[in-house]
């Protein structure tokens, strides 16, 4: 019998619940995530979504249930993970230049006790050139704009050379043009074989992001390719009671059928 | 004052008092160096409460080396004492913390006090034990350098090294643990291992300077050195540094002065001589300070009166005539003050402004012209005023007559590059552009 989460997909989730206080934010998720995917992981605010990705990497401690990476724990397989936290989870007035937060990227691989090089610096700097603000390595991060902190991050995770990309909310409150170089920078890493999984939070542009979907609200409501997850009922089940919600959600499934 | 005993004091001739302000110098140096990443880990009220929670400690470790027989004043033994119950305090926030739904400061304020109220408590039950006496015990809530001696040295020293050592050895891990803990316990980092080591330094230099500097204001030495340093700069190997510097040079004065006068305590002395600092680093600090900053904005607006004042003069003088190329005629000053609803003392400030610089001149008649070098800057100024109307028509789907005020805010940033790179995009390179919207 073919196993329920076979090691080939580069995250499965088994029966996870994980609980605050006694109060459980996430109940018996059970999930796999396919090879090669572009991910998002979509539901109302409380849903559980942040929750989901950091018991994954084992930020919070999981009540029960496991979570996969290849068939093996995260801890064995850190190598092949790199994580986007939300912008806001830390302090930008923080006393560092963009190029060092990118650099950080790479301190698992130097070391302990060791210093940043310059082959370090020089990959830190490509990074933010990928993401399209190479000429403000050198400020300190409080100057940069809220999208180009959302850029830094990003760099970052690509200076972590991972196989899976964990992102939790990328696209919240940055400018237009940013989050155009968002989807076309993870759009080219999914090119490359790698894996993303992505908080989401704007219905409207589900479609068109994501080839693959969870929605989520405290359990999986559906998951599976986008074209197939992303329909009314599903949305009504997850958006439930937030009737406000329901305009966004018909708007939402109008733009299904133009992509 | 004797101003020579002050010398002599400053200058490290006096026999007496060269210890104590080497000593409280050293260990300024040690708070203000782990007091940065104290204080950029966010933790400096846990810190308050350690050195607090130290006083039961303090009181108890006397109460039994006086049960057994010995001097219960011995040092290390209260150090030992103040050390097991500043963790303990430390701990108890952790669990709190833990356990409960209590916000952070609300754990620290309730540990903080009820541990300084026990050591009050249990310090006053001491004083009857006979044949101890108590006297010297209160130099640890408030402070005194005067009891001094080589051991204190020796430890303050110990503790400079050891912390100079570990913050080299670990830079790069304690930068990542303080910017961001998650993506380093992501990244297989110890962070709890990390925390540890940070707060044992910290308890180190709170315990070994609770007698110079009083387990109340032990805090203000770890905090404020750095907050002063973040004034002058955005780096951090900067900011550590300074902050190391500015803690020295606190402890340094601080010590002086107070051993100059007998009765004042050393605690407040050091820390009103960090505060002034502080204070100092808060008005005039490159990077962050309150005056840099005002003098930037001023500076602005500055050249944002000047730039309205030369565009203008420019309008006017388009709407005034009618055939090219345009010529640089005077105008009567009613005609200015109208263009943009200035108001007398307004518009002869810049005037003033713009005399200062060569770029108008005043004609006998009282109407005013421009310079030659302010009429080229004026048709440039207009002229990357429009470019940037123009964007924002086509690009940012603005109202024809809505740009004038949005474009007024930005065109006085707009450097070279930037115009070259809205020439390209909106296909002008022509010297001069119709305005888009009437004037």
């Amino acid at each position: 019998m073919r196993p329920e989460h076979p090691p080939e997909f580069p995250l499965a989730v088994h029966d996870l619940t994980v609980a605050y206080h006694r109060k459980p934010v996430l109940w018996d998720v059970d999930l796999n995530i396919p090879e090669g995917s572009l991910t998002g992981i979509v539901g109302p605010n409380g849903a559980g979504k942040s929750t989901l990705l950091k018991a994954c990497l084992d930020l919070i401690p999981k009540t029960s249930g496991e979570a996969l990476v290849y068939g093996k724990s995260y801890e064995e397989q850190r190598d092949l993970i790199a994580y986007v936290p939300q912008r806001e989870s830390v302090d930008w007035d923080f006393p560092i230049s963009a190029r060092d937060v990118v650099a950080m990227g790479t301190y698992r691989k130097i070391g302990w006790f060791k210093r940043v090089g310059a082959a370090q610096k020089k990959q830190a700097l490509e990074a933010l050139e990928q993401v399209g603000i190479g000429h403000l390595a050198d400020r300190q991060i409080a100057q940069l704009s809220g999208g180009q902190q959302q850029r830094v991050f990003l760099a970052r995770a690509l200076v972590q050379d991972a196989q899976i990309y964990f992102m939790d909310e990328p696209f919240a409150a940055v400018d237009a043009a940013t989050e155009q170089a968002i989807i076309e920078l993870l759009q080219s890493l999914n090119a490359r074989g790698k894996t993303v999984l992505c908080v989401h939070h704007d219905l409207a542009t589900v479609s068109r992001y994501f080839d693959h979907l969870v929605l989520l609200n405290m359990r999986v409501v559906a998951s599976g390719p986008t074209a197939e997850a992303f329909t009314r009922e599903n949305l009504q089940k997850t958006y439930g009671g937030k009737l406000n919600l329901l305009d966004d959600v018909a708007q939402a499934l109008k733009n299904v059928g133009r992509h | 004052m004797d101003l020579d005993l002050l010398r002599e004091t400053l200058l490290l001739e006096r026999h007496n008092t060269r210890l104590v302000v080497i000593g409280v110098s050293l260990l300024g140096a040690t708070a203000g160096l782990i007091g940065s990443f104290l204080l950029l880990r966010k933790q400096s009220l846990l810190g308050d409460a350690l050195s607090h929670a130290t006083l039961p400690g303090i009181g108890i470790a006397f109460a039994v080396m006086s049960a057994m027989g010995l001097s219960g004043k011995s040092l290390p033994g209260l150090l030992i004492g103040a050390t097991v119950t500043g963790l303990l305090g430390v701990l108890l926030v952790l669990a709190i913390r833990r356990t409960t739904r209590l916000k952070d400061d609300a754990a620290m304020g309730i540990v903080l006090s009820v541990f300084f109220g026990l050591g009050v408590a249990i310090l006053n039950m001491v004083q009857k034990i006979p044949g101890q006496s108590t006297a010297g015990l209160d130099s640890f809530i408030y402070g005194s350098t005067a009891s001094m001696v080589w051991s204190d040295f020796y430890l303050i020293i110990a503790t400079l090294i050891v912390t100079i050592a570990v913050t080299f050895l670990i830079l790069k891990e304690l930068t990542l643990l303080c910017f961001d803990s998650n993506f380093a316990s992501t990244e297989g980092w110890p962070t709890l291992r990390l925390d540890v080591i940070l707060m044992s330094l910290v308890t180190a230099v709170t315990v070994v300077g609770l007698q110079a500097v009083g387990l109340i204001l032990i805090i203000a030495f770890l905090i404020t050195p750095p907050t002063a340093a973040r004034f002058w700069t955005n780096n951090l190997k900067h900011m550590l540094w300074l902050s190391t510097i500015i803690g020295g040079v606190s402890g340094y004065l601080g010590a002086s002065i107070s051993s100059l006068y007998n009765n004042l305590p050393a605690g407040a002395i050091i820390v009103i001589s960090a505060a002034i600092i502080f204070l100092i680093s808060m008005l005039f600090g490159t990077a962050r300070g309150v005056l840099p900053r005002y003098r930037r904005h001023l500076k602005l607006q500055k050249k944002v009166g000047r730039q309205h004042l030369l565009r203008s003069t420019y309008e006017i003088l388009e709407n005034t005539q009618e055939e090219e190329p345009l010529k640089n005629l005077p105008i009567p000053m009613g005609l200015l003050r109208k263009h943009r609803y200035w108001s007398k003392g307004e518009l002869s400030k810049l005037i003033r402004q713009a005399r200062s610089e060569d770029h108008v001149e005043r004609q006998p008649s009282g109407e005013l012209r421009l310079s030659e070098s302010g009429f080229g800057e004026a048709s440039r100024i207009t002229r990357n005023h429009r470019l940037w109307e123009m964007y924002l028509i086509t690009h940012a789907d603005i109202a024809p007559s809505h740009v004038d005020r949005d474009a007024d805010m930005v065109e006085h940033l707009l450097g070279a590059e930037i115009v070259q790179q809205l020439e390209a995009e909106l296909e002008l390179a022509k010297a001069t552009i119709e305005s888009p919207h009437a004037i």
